[in-house]
C-alpha cells in the first residue's frame, strides 16, 4: 500500500496519505508546533508549582539557589546556546542545497555539545550536590546555618532535580534522534526540497534549549548572590 | 374500591416513611439550603420532562411515513437561539446569586461561637471541649448555641460532615480549617468522613448528640472532667520545659507569652503577622520558620513530641494567659 | 442477500466482492503492525471493550457488596474495586473510547482523506496505550491499588500500602497516547480536508473531535507530571506535596483537577458530537443551529480550563476562590443547554425512524440533560457543600459518563458499525438493549441521587443500614445494566461474521464516509471527493456532492 498516490508522488519521502509534498510538510511542521504546545503545558505544570512554593518560601529559595553553582550553569548556558545554533546550521545547510555531509557536520556538532551539556550537568553538579547531601531523598542534610528557612530548602531542590532532570531527559531522548537524522543527512536524504525531519528536530532541539533558558535564571539566579541590592 | 385506595396511600406513606427525600434538619442553615435544593430538583425535573416531552411529541409527531420521506429544510432561527442561551444564563445567575449569598453568609461564625477542637486520625474522630471533656467518634453540642470547630488531621485528608447540619469541610494535616453550625433540634445525628480516607474510611463515623442546654451542662458537669483544655495545655507546658526560655521576662531566651495571642508580631524580616492558631502551631512544630527580631533560632521542634491534640491544647493554654499578666515582649 | 451459505473454514464469507481494509491482510503481523487508521481504531476497539468488561466486572463486584450495610468483602478490598473501576473506566475506556476507536476511523473518512497525517505515530499511541494498560494490569493482579482513582495526597504518596506506583506510571504512560491522538486530529483536521470542505461544511462530529483534541494537548501533559511527581514522591519519601518539608497536599488536587475537569469533556465532547450525526441521520434534517452547536464545543473546550477549582469547594479554599470556580461553573452549563436545545430543534418537522442508534440518540439527550442539571447542584455554593462527596456527586457524574458519554459511544458504534464491518447487527435485539440499559442505568444511578442528599458519603465500603432500601435498588439497577451491555457484546460479534451485507448507506445518511464501500478500501477514497454542499443537507440546497 506504499503509493496509492503514484500519480502525486514528487520525492520519495512522499507518503501516501498526502495529496502533495507541500501538504505534506506544512502537516509535519504544524503537528511539531502542537507537539510542542504539549510540551510546554508537561512543563507549565512543575512551573506553575514552582510558582507558587517559591511566594511561598521566598527565603528558602534563595537559600537553595545559593547553593548551586552558578558557573557550571553559565557554562552551560552557553553551550546549549551554541548547540542551538549549530543545529540551525544544519538546516540552513540543507535548505541552501548543500551536501549531506556539511549537514552531518553541524548534527554531529550539535551532538557533541549537547554531551558537553549533560556531562557537566551530572558529573560535575549533581555529583556535587550528592556529596554536599543537597538531593531530596538520598541523605539530604539540612544545615543549621540555614537557620529559619532551613526545613523548605530541599522543596527547592526537589523542584531543581525535578526541572533539570526532566529537561535532560528530553536531551537524552533528542540525541539519538538527531544521530538517527545524521545518518539520514548521510545518506543524502535531505535536499532543498525536502527536509522535514531535519526541521522538525531543529524545533524540538530549539524548545529544549528555551526550557533551559528560563531554568536558568529560576534556579541559579532567583538566589540574588551575585546582585549587590537586596541584602538579606 | 376505597380500602384498595386507603391500601395504596398507606403504602406510598410506608414507602415515604422508608425512604425519606432529605437527611433531618437539625441547623439554622439546613432549611434554606433545602429550600435550594428544591429549587434546583425542581427545575431539574421541569428541564428533562420538556426535554424528554418534546423528543416524544416530535417523535411521533414526525415519525418517518414512507422509506424516501425528504423533510423541508427548516432555518436557523437566530431568536430561538438567543432565547435558549439568554434564558438559561438568567437562570444560572439567580442560583448563582441566591447559592453564593447563602454561602458567603454561612462562612463565617458569629462572634459568640463556641469554640471545639476535632482532630481526625485514621480513622477515627478526637474531639475537644474547652472544657477539657475528649470523646471519640461522638460528639455532644448544646442546641441553640453556635460552635465553631478547629480542625486539623494527624495523617491524611479527612472530611467532617454533618449532613443533619449540612455542613462539610476537608480536615487536611499540616493546617487549619474550620466550620461552624448552631443545631436547633434536639437529637442524635451521623457525623461521616466524606474524604476518603483509607482502609476503614467508611468507619471513620460517629454520632452528634444536640442536646438541651441544661442536658449539656448536666453533661458536662457529669463528665470525668480533671482539667480544661488550658490546664492540660499549661501541665504540657511545664512537662516540655517550654517554660525554661519562655519565662515570661523579657529576658528570657524566648518571649514571654502573656497576652500574646492575638497580638501582631512583628518578624525579622519586618513583616506582621497576627499570632493565632496557625502560628501558634507553627512555632510548636517548625520553630525555625519563625524568625523573631530579638531571638536567637534555638528553639527545637516538638514535631512527634506533641500530638495535634496536645497542640491544640498547647493553644489554648497560650491564649488563656491573659493580656493583664502581659509584659512588653519582643519589641 | 441470501448470505448464511456453508462457509469455507478460514474464508468470509462469498458475499463481499472488493478488497477492503479487512479482507486486504489476514495475518497477525499485518493486523500489529497497520498503520491504517481504521485497523488502528479496530485494535483500540477491541482493548478498550476488554478494558471497559474489566472494569464493568469491578462495578458489577462494588454493586453486590452494598447489598449488604455490613458489606459482603473486607473493605480493603471494597476500596480497591471502586479504586480499579475508576481507573479502569477513566483512563483506559472514557478517555479513548469515542476519539481513539470511531474518532480513528472516521476522521479521515468524514473528511475526505487517505488516512491521518502520521499514520505511524497513530499505531505507536495504540502501543502507548497498551503499554499503559499493562502497567495498570499488572497493578490490579499484583495486589490492586486503593487509593481512588483520584490518587490524593498525603494519602497515595505516604500512607496506602498498595501498588500506587504501577498505576500511577499506567496512567503516565497511557497519556501520551491521547496527546498523540489529539495531535493528529489537530494536525489531519487542520491539514487534510477535501478540496471544498471548509470549516463550517465540517460535519459536527469532527468539530467536536478537534474540541476534544485540544484538551488532549493541553490538558493532558499535566496529568502526566502530576502522576510523575506523585510516583517520584512515593518512591523518595519526598516531594513537593509532602507536608513535611512545607509541601501543599492540596497543590495535588489544583494540578489533578486541571487536567481532570476538562477531561470528562473530553468524555462527553465526542458522545455530543455523535449525537449531532445521529439526530440528523434519523430525522434527515440538517442540523438546527449549526455555528452554535460548532462553537459550543469550543467553549466548552476553553472554559472547562477555568472551572477546576469547583471539585474543592470544601478544602478550605478561600470565599473569593469559590465563588469565581462557581460562577465559571455556571457558564460552562450554558454551550451544553444550546446543544440539547439545538438537538431537540432538529427533531421538529424531520422524518424521524427509530433505528437502535437513534434510540440511543433521544436517551442521550434525556439522561444528559438530567446529568448536566444536577450539575447546577455542585456548581451552587451552598448545596455543594453538603453534596460534596457523597453520592450525589456519583449519580451526577455517571449520568454524564455512562448516560452521557457511553450511550453516545454504544449508539455511535450501532450507527457505523455497518461502515466499520460491512454487516448489519439484528436490529431487534439492539433496540431491546437499548432499552434494556436505559431502563438499568435509571434504576442503578437514580436512587443515588437520593441517597447524597441523604448524606451518604461515596467510597463507602460499609454504610447505616437506613441506605439500604436505596443502595439495593441500585444493585438491581446494575445486573440489568451488566445485562444490557454483554447483548450487544454477543450480537456484535455474531455480526461480524454472520451479519447481512450492510451496503454503503443502510441509512440513508449523508457524510462522505457514506460514500465508500462497506468496508472501506485502504485508500478510503479512490478519488479523493470534491465537497460542493454543506453537512446533513438532507433536502440538498446546497448543491450536489460530486464523486470522482
Amino acid at each position: 500500500m506504499a503509493d496509492m498516490a503514484t500519480h502525486h508522488a514528487q520525492h520519495d519521502a512522499f507518503k501516501h496519505q498526502f495529496e502533495d509534498m507541500d501538504q505534506q510538510r506544512d502537516a509535519g511542521t504544524f503537528g511539531m508546533w502542537v507537539f510542542l504546545a504539549q510540551e510546554i503545558m508537561f512543563f507549565g505544570g512543575i512551573f506553575g508549582a514552582y510558582i507558587v512554593y517559591r511566594l511561598l518560601y521566598h527565603d528558602s529559595f534563595e537559600i537553595g539557589s545559593n547553593l548551586l553553582d552558578v558557573k557550571f550553569g553559565a557554562a552551560n548556558t552557553v553551550v546549549l546556546i551554541a548547540s542551538s545554533l549549530t543545529m540551525a546550521m544544519a538546516i540552513h545547510s540543507a535548505q541552501a542545497g548543500k551536501k549531506g555531509k556539511t549537514q552531518v557536520m553541524y548534527l554531529l556538532l550539535t551532538v557533541l555539545l549537547g554531551m558537553i551539556f549533560l556531562a557537566v550537568k551530572f558529573t560535575f553538579e549533581w555529583h556535587n550536590d550528592y556529596t554536599e547531601h543537597l538531593i531530596p531523598g538520598f541523605g539530604f542534610v539540612i544545615r543549621d546555618a540555614w537557620g529559619a528557612a532551613g526545613v523548605h530548602v530541599p522543596l527547592f531542590f526537589c523542584f531543581y532535580f525535578f526541572m533539570t532532570g526532566l529537561h535532560a531527559l528530553h536531551m537524552i531522548v533528542g540525541i539519538p534522534i538527531i544521530l538517527v537524522i545524521a545518518v539520514m543527512a548521510w545518506r543524502n536524504r535531505f535536499d532543498e526540497v525536502y527536509y522535514a525531519p531535519l526541521e522538525m528536530v531543529g524545533l524540538y532541539w530549539h524548545f529544549v534549549d528555551i526550557v533551559w533558558i528560563f531554568l536558568f535564571p529560576l534556579l541559579y539566579l532567583v538566589g540574588g548572590r551575585y546582585l549587590s541590592i537586596g541584602g538579606h | 374500591m376505597t380500602g384498595l385506595v386507603q391500601f395504596g396511600l398507606g403504602f406510598l406513606a410506608q414507602m415515604a416513611a422508608m425512604l425519606p427525600l432529605h437527611p433531618p434538619t437539625a441547623s439554622t442553615i439546613a432549611e434554606n439550603v433545602d429550600l435550594l435544593y428544591y429549587f434546583l430538583t425542581v427545575l431539574t425535573l421541569f428541564f428533562t420532562a420538556l426535554i424528554f416531552g418534546t423528543i416524544f411529541f416530535f417523535m411521533v409527531k414526525f415519525h418517518r411515513q414512507s422509506p424516501d420521506e425528504i423533510p423541508a429544510d427548516t432555518q436557523t432561527h437566530l431568536f430561538l437561539e438567543l432565547t435558549w442561551t439568554i434564558i438559561p444564563t438568567l437562570i444560572t445567575f439567580v442560583i448563582f446569586v441566591w447559592a453564593s449569598v447563602l454561602y458567603v453568609q454561612n462562612s463565617r461564625p458569629p462572634a459568640s461561637s463556641t469554640e471545639m477542637f476535632v482532630v481526625g486520625k485514621q480513622w477515627m474522630w478526637h474531639i475537644q471541649h474547652p472544657e477539657g471533656i475528649r470523646e471519640i467518634n461522638e460528639m455532644h453540642v448544646p442546641v441553640g448555641q453556635p460552635i465553631k470547630l478547629t480542625m486539623t488531621s494527624e495523617d491524611v485528608i479527612h472530611d467532617f460532615y454533618i449532613p443533619a447540619f449540612r455542613v462539610k469541610k476537608d480536615v487536611t494535616p499540616g493546617r487549619y480549617s474550620s466550620l461552624w453550625f448552631q443545631a436547633t433540634e434536639v437529637g442524635t445525628y451521623h457525623l461521616f468522613c466524606a474524604q476518603y480516607c483509607g482502609t476503614d474510611h467508611s468507619e471513620m463515623i460517629g454520632w452528634v448528640y444536640v442536646m438541651s442546654p441544661t442536658d449539656y451542662a448536666a453533661w458536662l458537669a457529669g463528665g470525668s472532667k480533671s482539667e480544661s483544655m488550658a490546664q492540660m495545655g499549661g501541665r504540657l507546658f511545664s512537662q516540655l520545659g517550654c517554660q525554661s526560655c519562655h519565662t515570661g521576662e523579657s529576658s528570657g531566651r524566648g518571649p514571654s507569652l502573656a497576652g500574646i495571642y492575638g497580638t501582631s508580631e512583628r518578624m525579622r524580616d519586618g513583616s506582621a503577622r497576627t499570632v493565632d492558631d496557625v502560628l501558634i502551631r507553627q512555632a510548636i512544630v517548625n520553630p525555625n520558620s519563625i524568625a523573631l527580631p530579638n531571638y536567637p533560632p534555638i528553639m527545637p521542634t516538638f514535631q512527634g513530641q506533641v500530638n495535634e491534640e496536645q497542640v491544640l491544647q498547647l493553644i489554648a493554654y497560650v491564649k488563656s494567659l491573659g493580656p493583664e499578666e502581659r509584659t512588653m515582649s519582643s519589641k | 442477500m441470501s448470505t448464511v451459505i456453508a462457509e469455507m473454514p478460514g474464508h468470509e464469507l462469498p458475499t463481499e466482492s472488493h478488497v477492503n481494509y479487512l479482507n486486504v491482510d489476514h495475518s497477525v503481523k499485518s493486523w500489529l503492525l497497520t498503520v491504517d487508521h481504521k485497523r488502528i481504531a479496530i485494535l483500540y476497539l477491541i482493548s478498550i471493550t476488554l478494558m471497559f468488561f474489566v472494569g464493568g466486572f469491578f462495578a458489577v463486584l462494588m454493586r453486590l457488596n452494598l447489598i449488604e450495610p455490613q458489606g459482603l468483602v473486607a473493605p480493603e478490598t471494597y476500596n480497591k474495586l471502586f479504586t480499579m473501576h475508576g481507573v479502569i473506566m477513566v483512563f483506559f475506556f472514557l478517555v479513548p473510547s469515542i476519539p481513539a476507536t470511531l474518532g480513528n476511523f472516521l476522521v479521515p473518512l468524514m473528511i475526505g482523506a487517505r488516512d491521518l497525517a502520521f499514520p505511524r505515530i497513530n499505531l505507536l499511541s495504540w502501543y502507548i496505550y497498551i503499554i499503559g494498560a499493562a502497567f495498570t494490569l499488572y497493578a490490579v493482579i499484583s495486589g490492586g491499588v486503593d487509593t481512588g482513582w483520584t490518587f490524593y495526597t498525603p494519602y497515595s504518596s505516604t500512607f496506602a500500602h498498595s501498588q500506587v506506583i504501577p498505576t500511577a506510571l499506567g496512567v503516565f504512560i497511557t497519556g501520551f497516547s491521547s496527546i498523540l491522538t489529539g495531535l493528529n486530529f489537530i494536525v489531519t483536521i487542520h491539514k487534510m480536508r477535501a478540496p471544498g470542505l471548509t470549516w463550517f461544511r465540517l460535519p459536527l462530529f469532527i468539530w467536536a473531535m478537534y474540541a476534544t483534541s485540544i484538551i488532549f494537548i493541553l490538558g493532558t501533559p499535566v496529568i502526566a507530571i502530576t502522576m510523575f511527581l506523585l510516583g517520584l514522591e512515593r518512591l523518595l519519601h519526598i516531594g513537593i506535596f509532602d507536608p513535611a518539608i512545607g509541601g501543599d497536599p492540596i497543590l495535588f488536587q489544583h494540578m489533578f483537577w486541571f487536567y481532570s475537569h476538562p477531561a470528562v469533556y473530553i468524555m462527553i465532547l465526542p458522545g455530543m458530537g455523535v449525537m449531532s450525526e445521529l439526530i440528523t441521520a434519523f430525522s434527515r434534517k440538517r442540523i438546527f443551529g449549526y455555528t452554535f452547536v460548532a462553537f459550543s464545543s469550543f467553549a466548552i473546550a476553553i472554559i472547562s480550563f477555568l472551572v477546576w477549582g469547583h471539585h474543592m469547594f470544601v478544602t478550605g479554599q478561600s470565599v473569593y476562590a469559590g465563588l469565581i470556580f462557581s460562577v465559571l461553573s455556571f457558564l460552562v452549563a450554558i454551550p451544553s443547554a444550546i446543544k440539547v436545545f439545538n438537538w431537540t430543534a432538529t427533531l421538529y418537522k424531520g422524518s424521524i425512524s427509530y433505528e437502535a442508534p437513534m434510540l440511543y440518540a433521544l436517551g442521550f439527550i434525556g439522561l444528559f440533560t438530567m446529568g448536566g442539571l444536577t450539575g447546577l447542584f455542585l456548581a451552587s455554593l451552598a448545596t455543594d457543600v453538603h453534596l460534596n462527596g457523597t453520592y450525589f456527586i456519583v449519580a451526577h457524574f455517571h449520568y454524564i459518563m455512562v448516560g452521557g458519554a457511553v450511550m453516545a459511544y454504544l449508539g455511535g458504534l450501532h450507527f457505523w458499525w455497518p461502515k466499520i464491518t460491512g454487516r448489519l447487527y439484528p436490529d431487534a435485539w439492539a433496540r431491546f438493549a437499548a432499552l434494556v440499559i436505559f431502563v438499568g442505568f435509571n434504576l442503578t444511578f437514580f436512587p443515588q441521587f437520593v441517597l447524597g442528599y441523604l448524606g451518604m458519603p461515596r467510597r463507602y465500603a460499609v454504610y447505616p443500614g437506613e441506605f439500604q432500601v436505596l443502595n439495593v435498588m441500585s444493585s438491581a439497577g446494575a445486573s440489568i445494566l451488566g445485562v444490557g451491555y454483554l447483548i450487544p457484546l454477543i450480537y456484535f460479534i455474531w455480526s461480524f461474521k454472520y451479519g447481512p451485507i450492510a451496503g454503503p448507506n443502510p441509512w440513508g445518511a449523508k457524510g462522505l464516509e457514506w460514500t465508500t464501500p462497506s468496508p472501506p478500501p485502504t485508500e478510503n477514497f479512490t478519488e479523493i471527493p470534491i465537497v460542493t454542499e454543506d453537512a446533513y443537507d438532507y433536502a440538498g440546497t446546497t448543491g450536489r456532492r460530486t464523486h470522482g
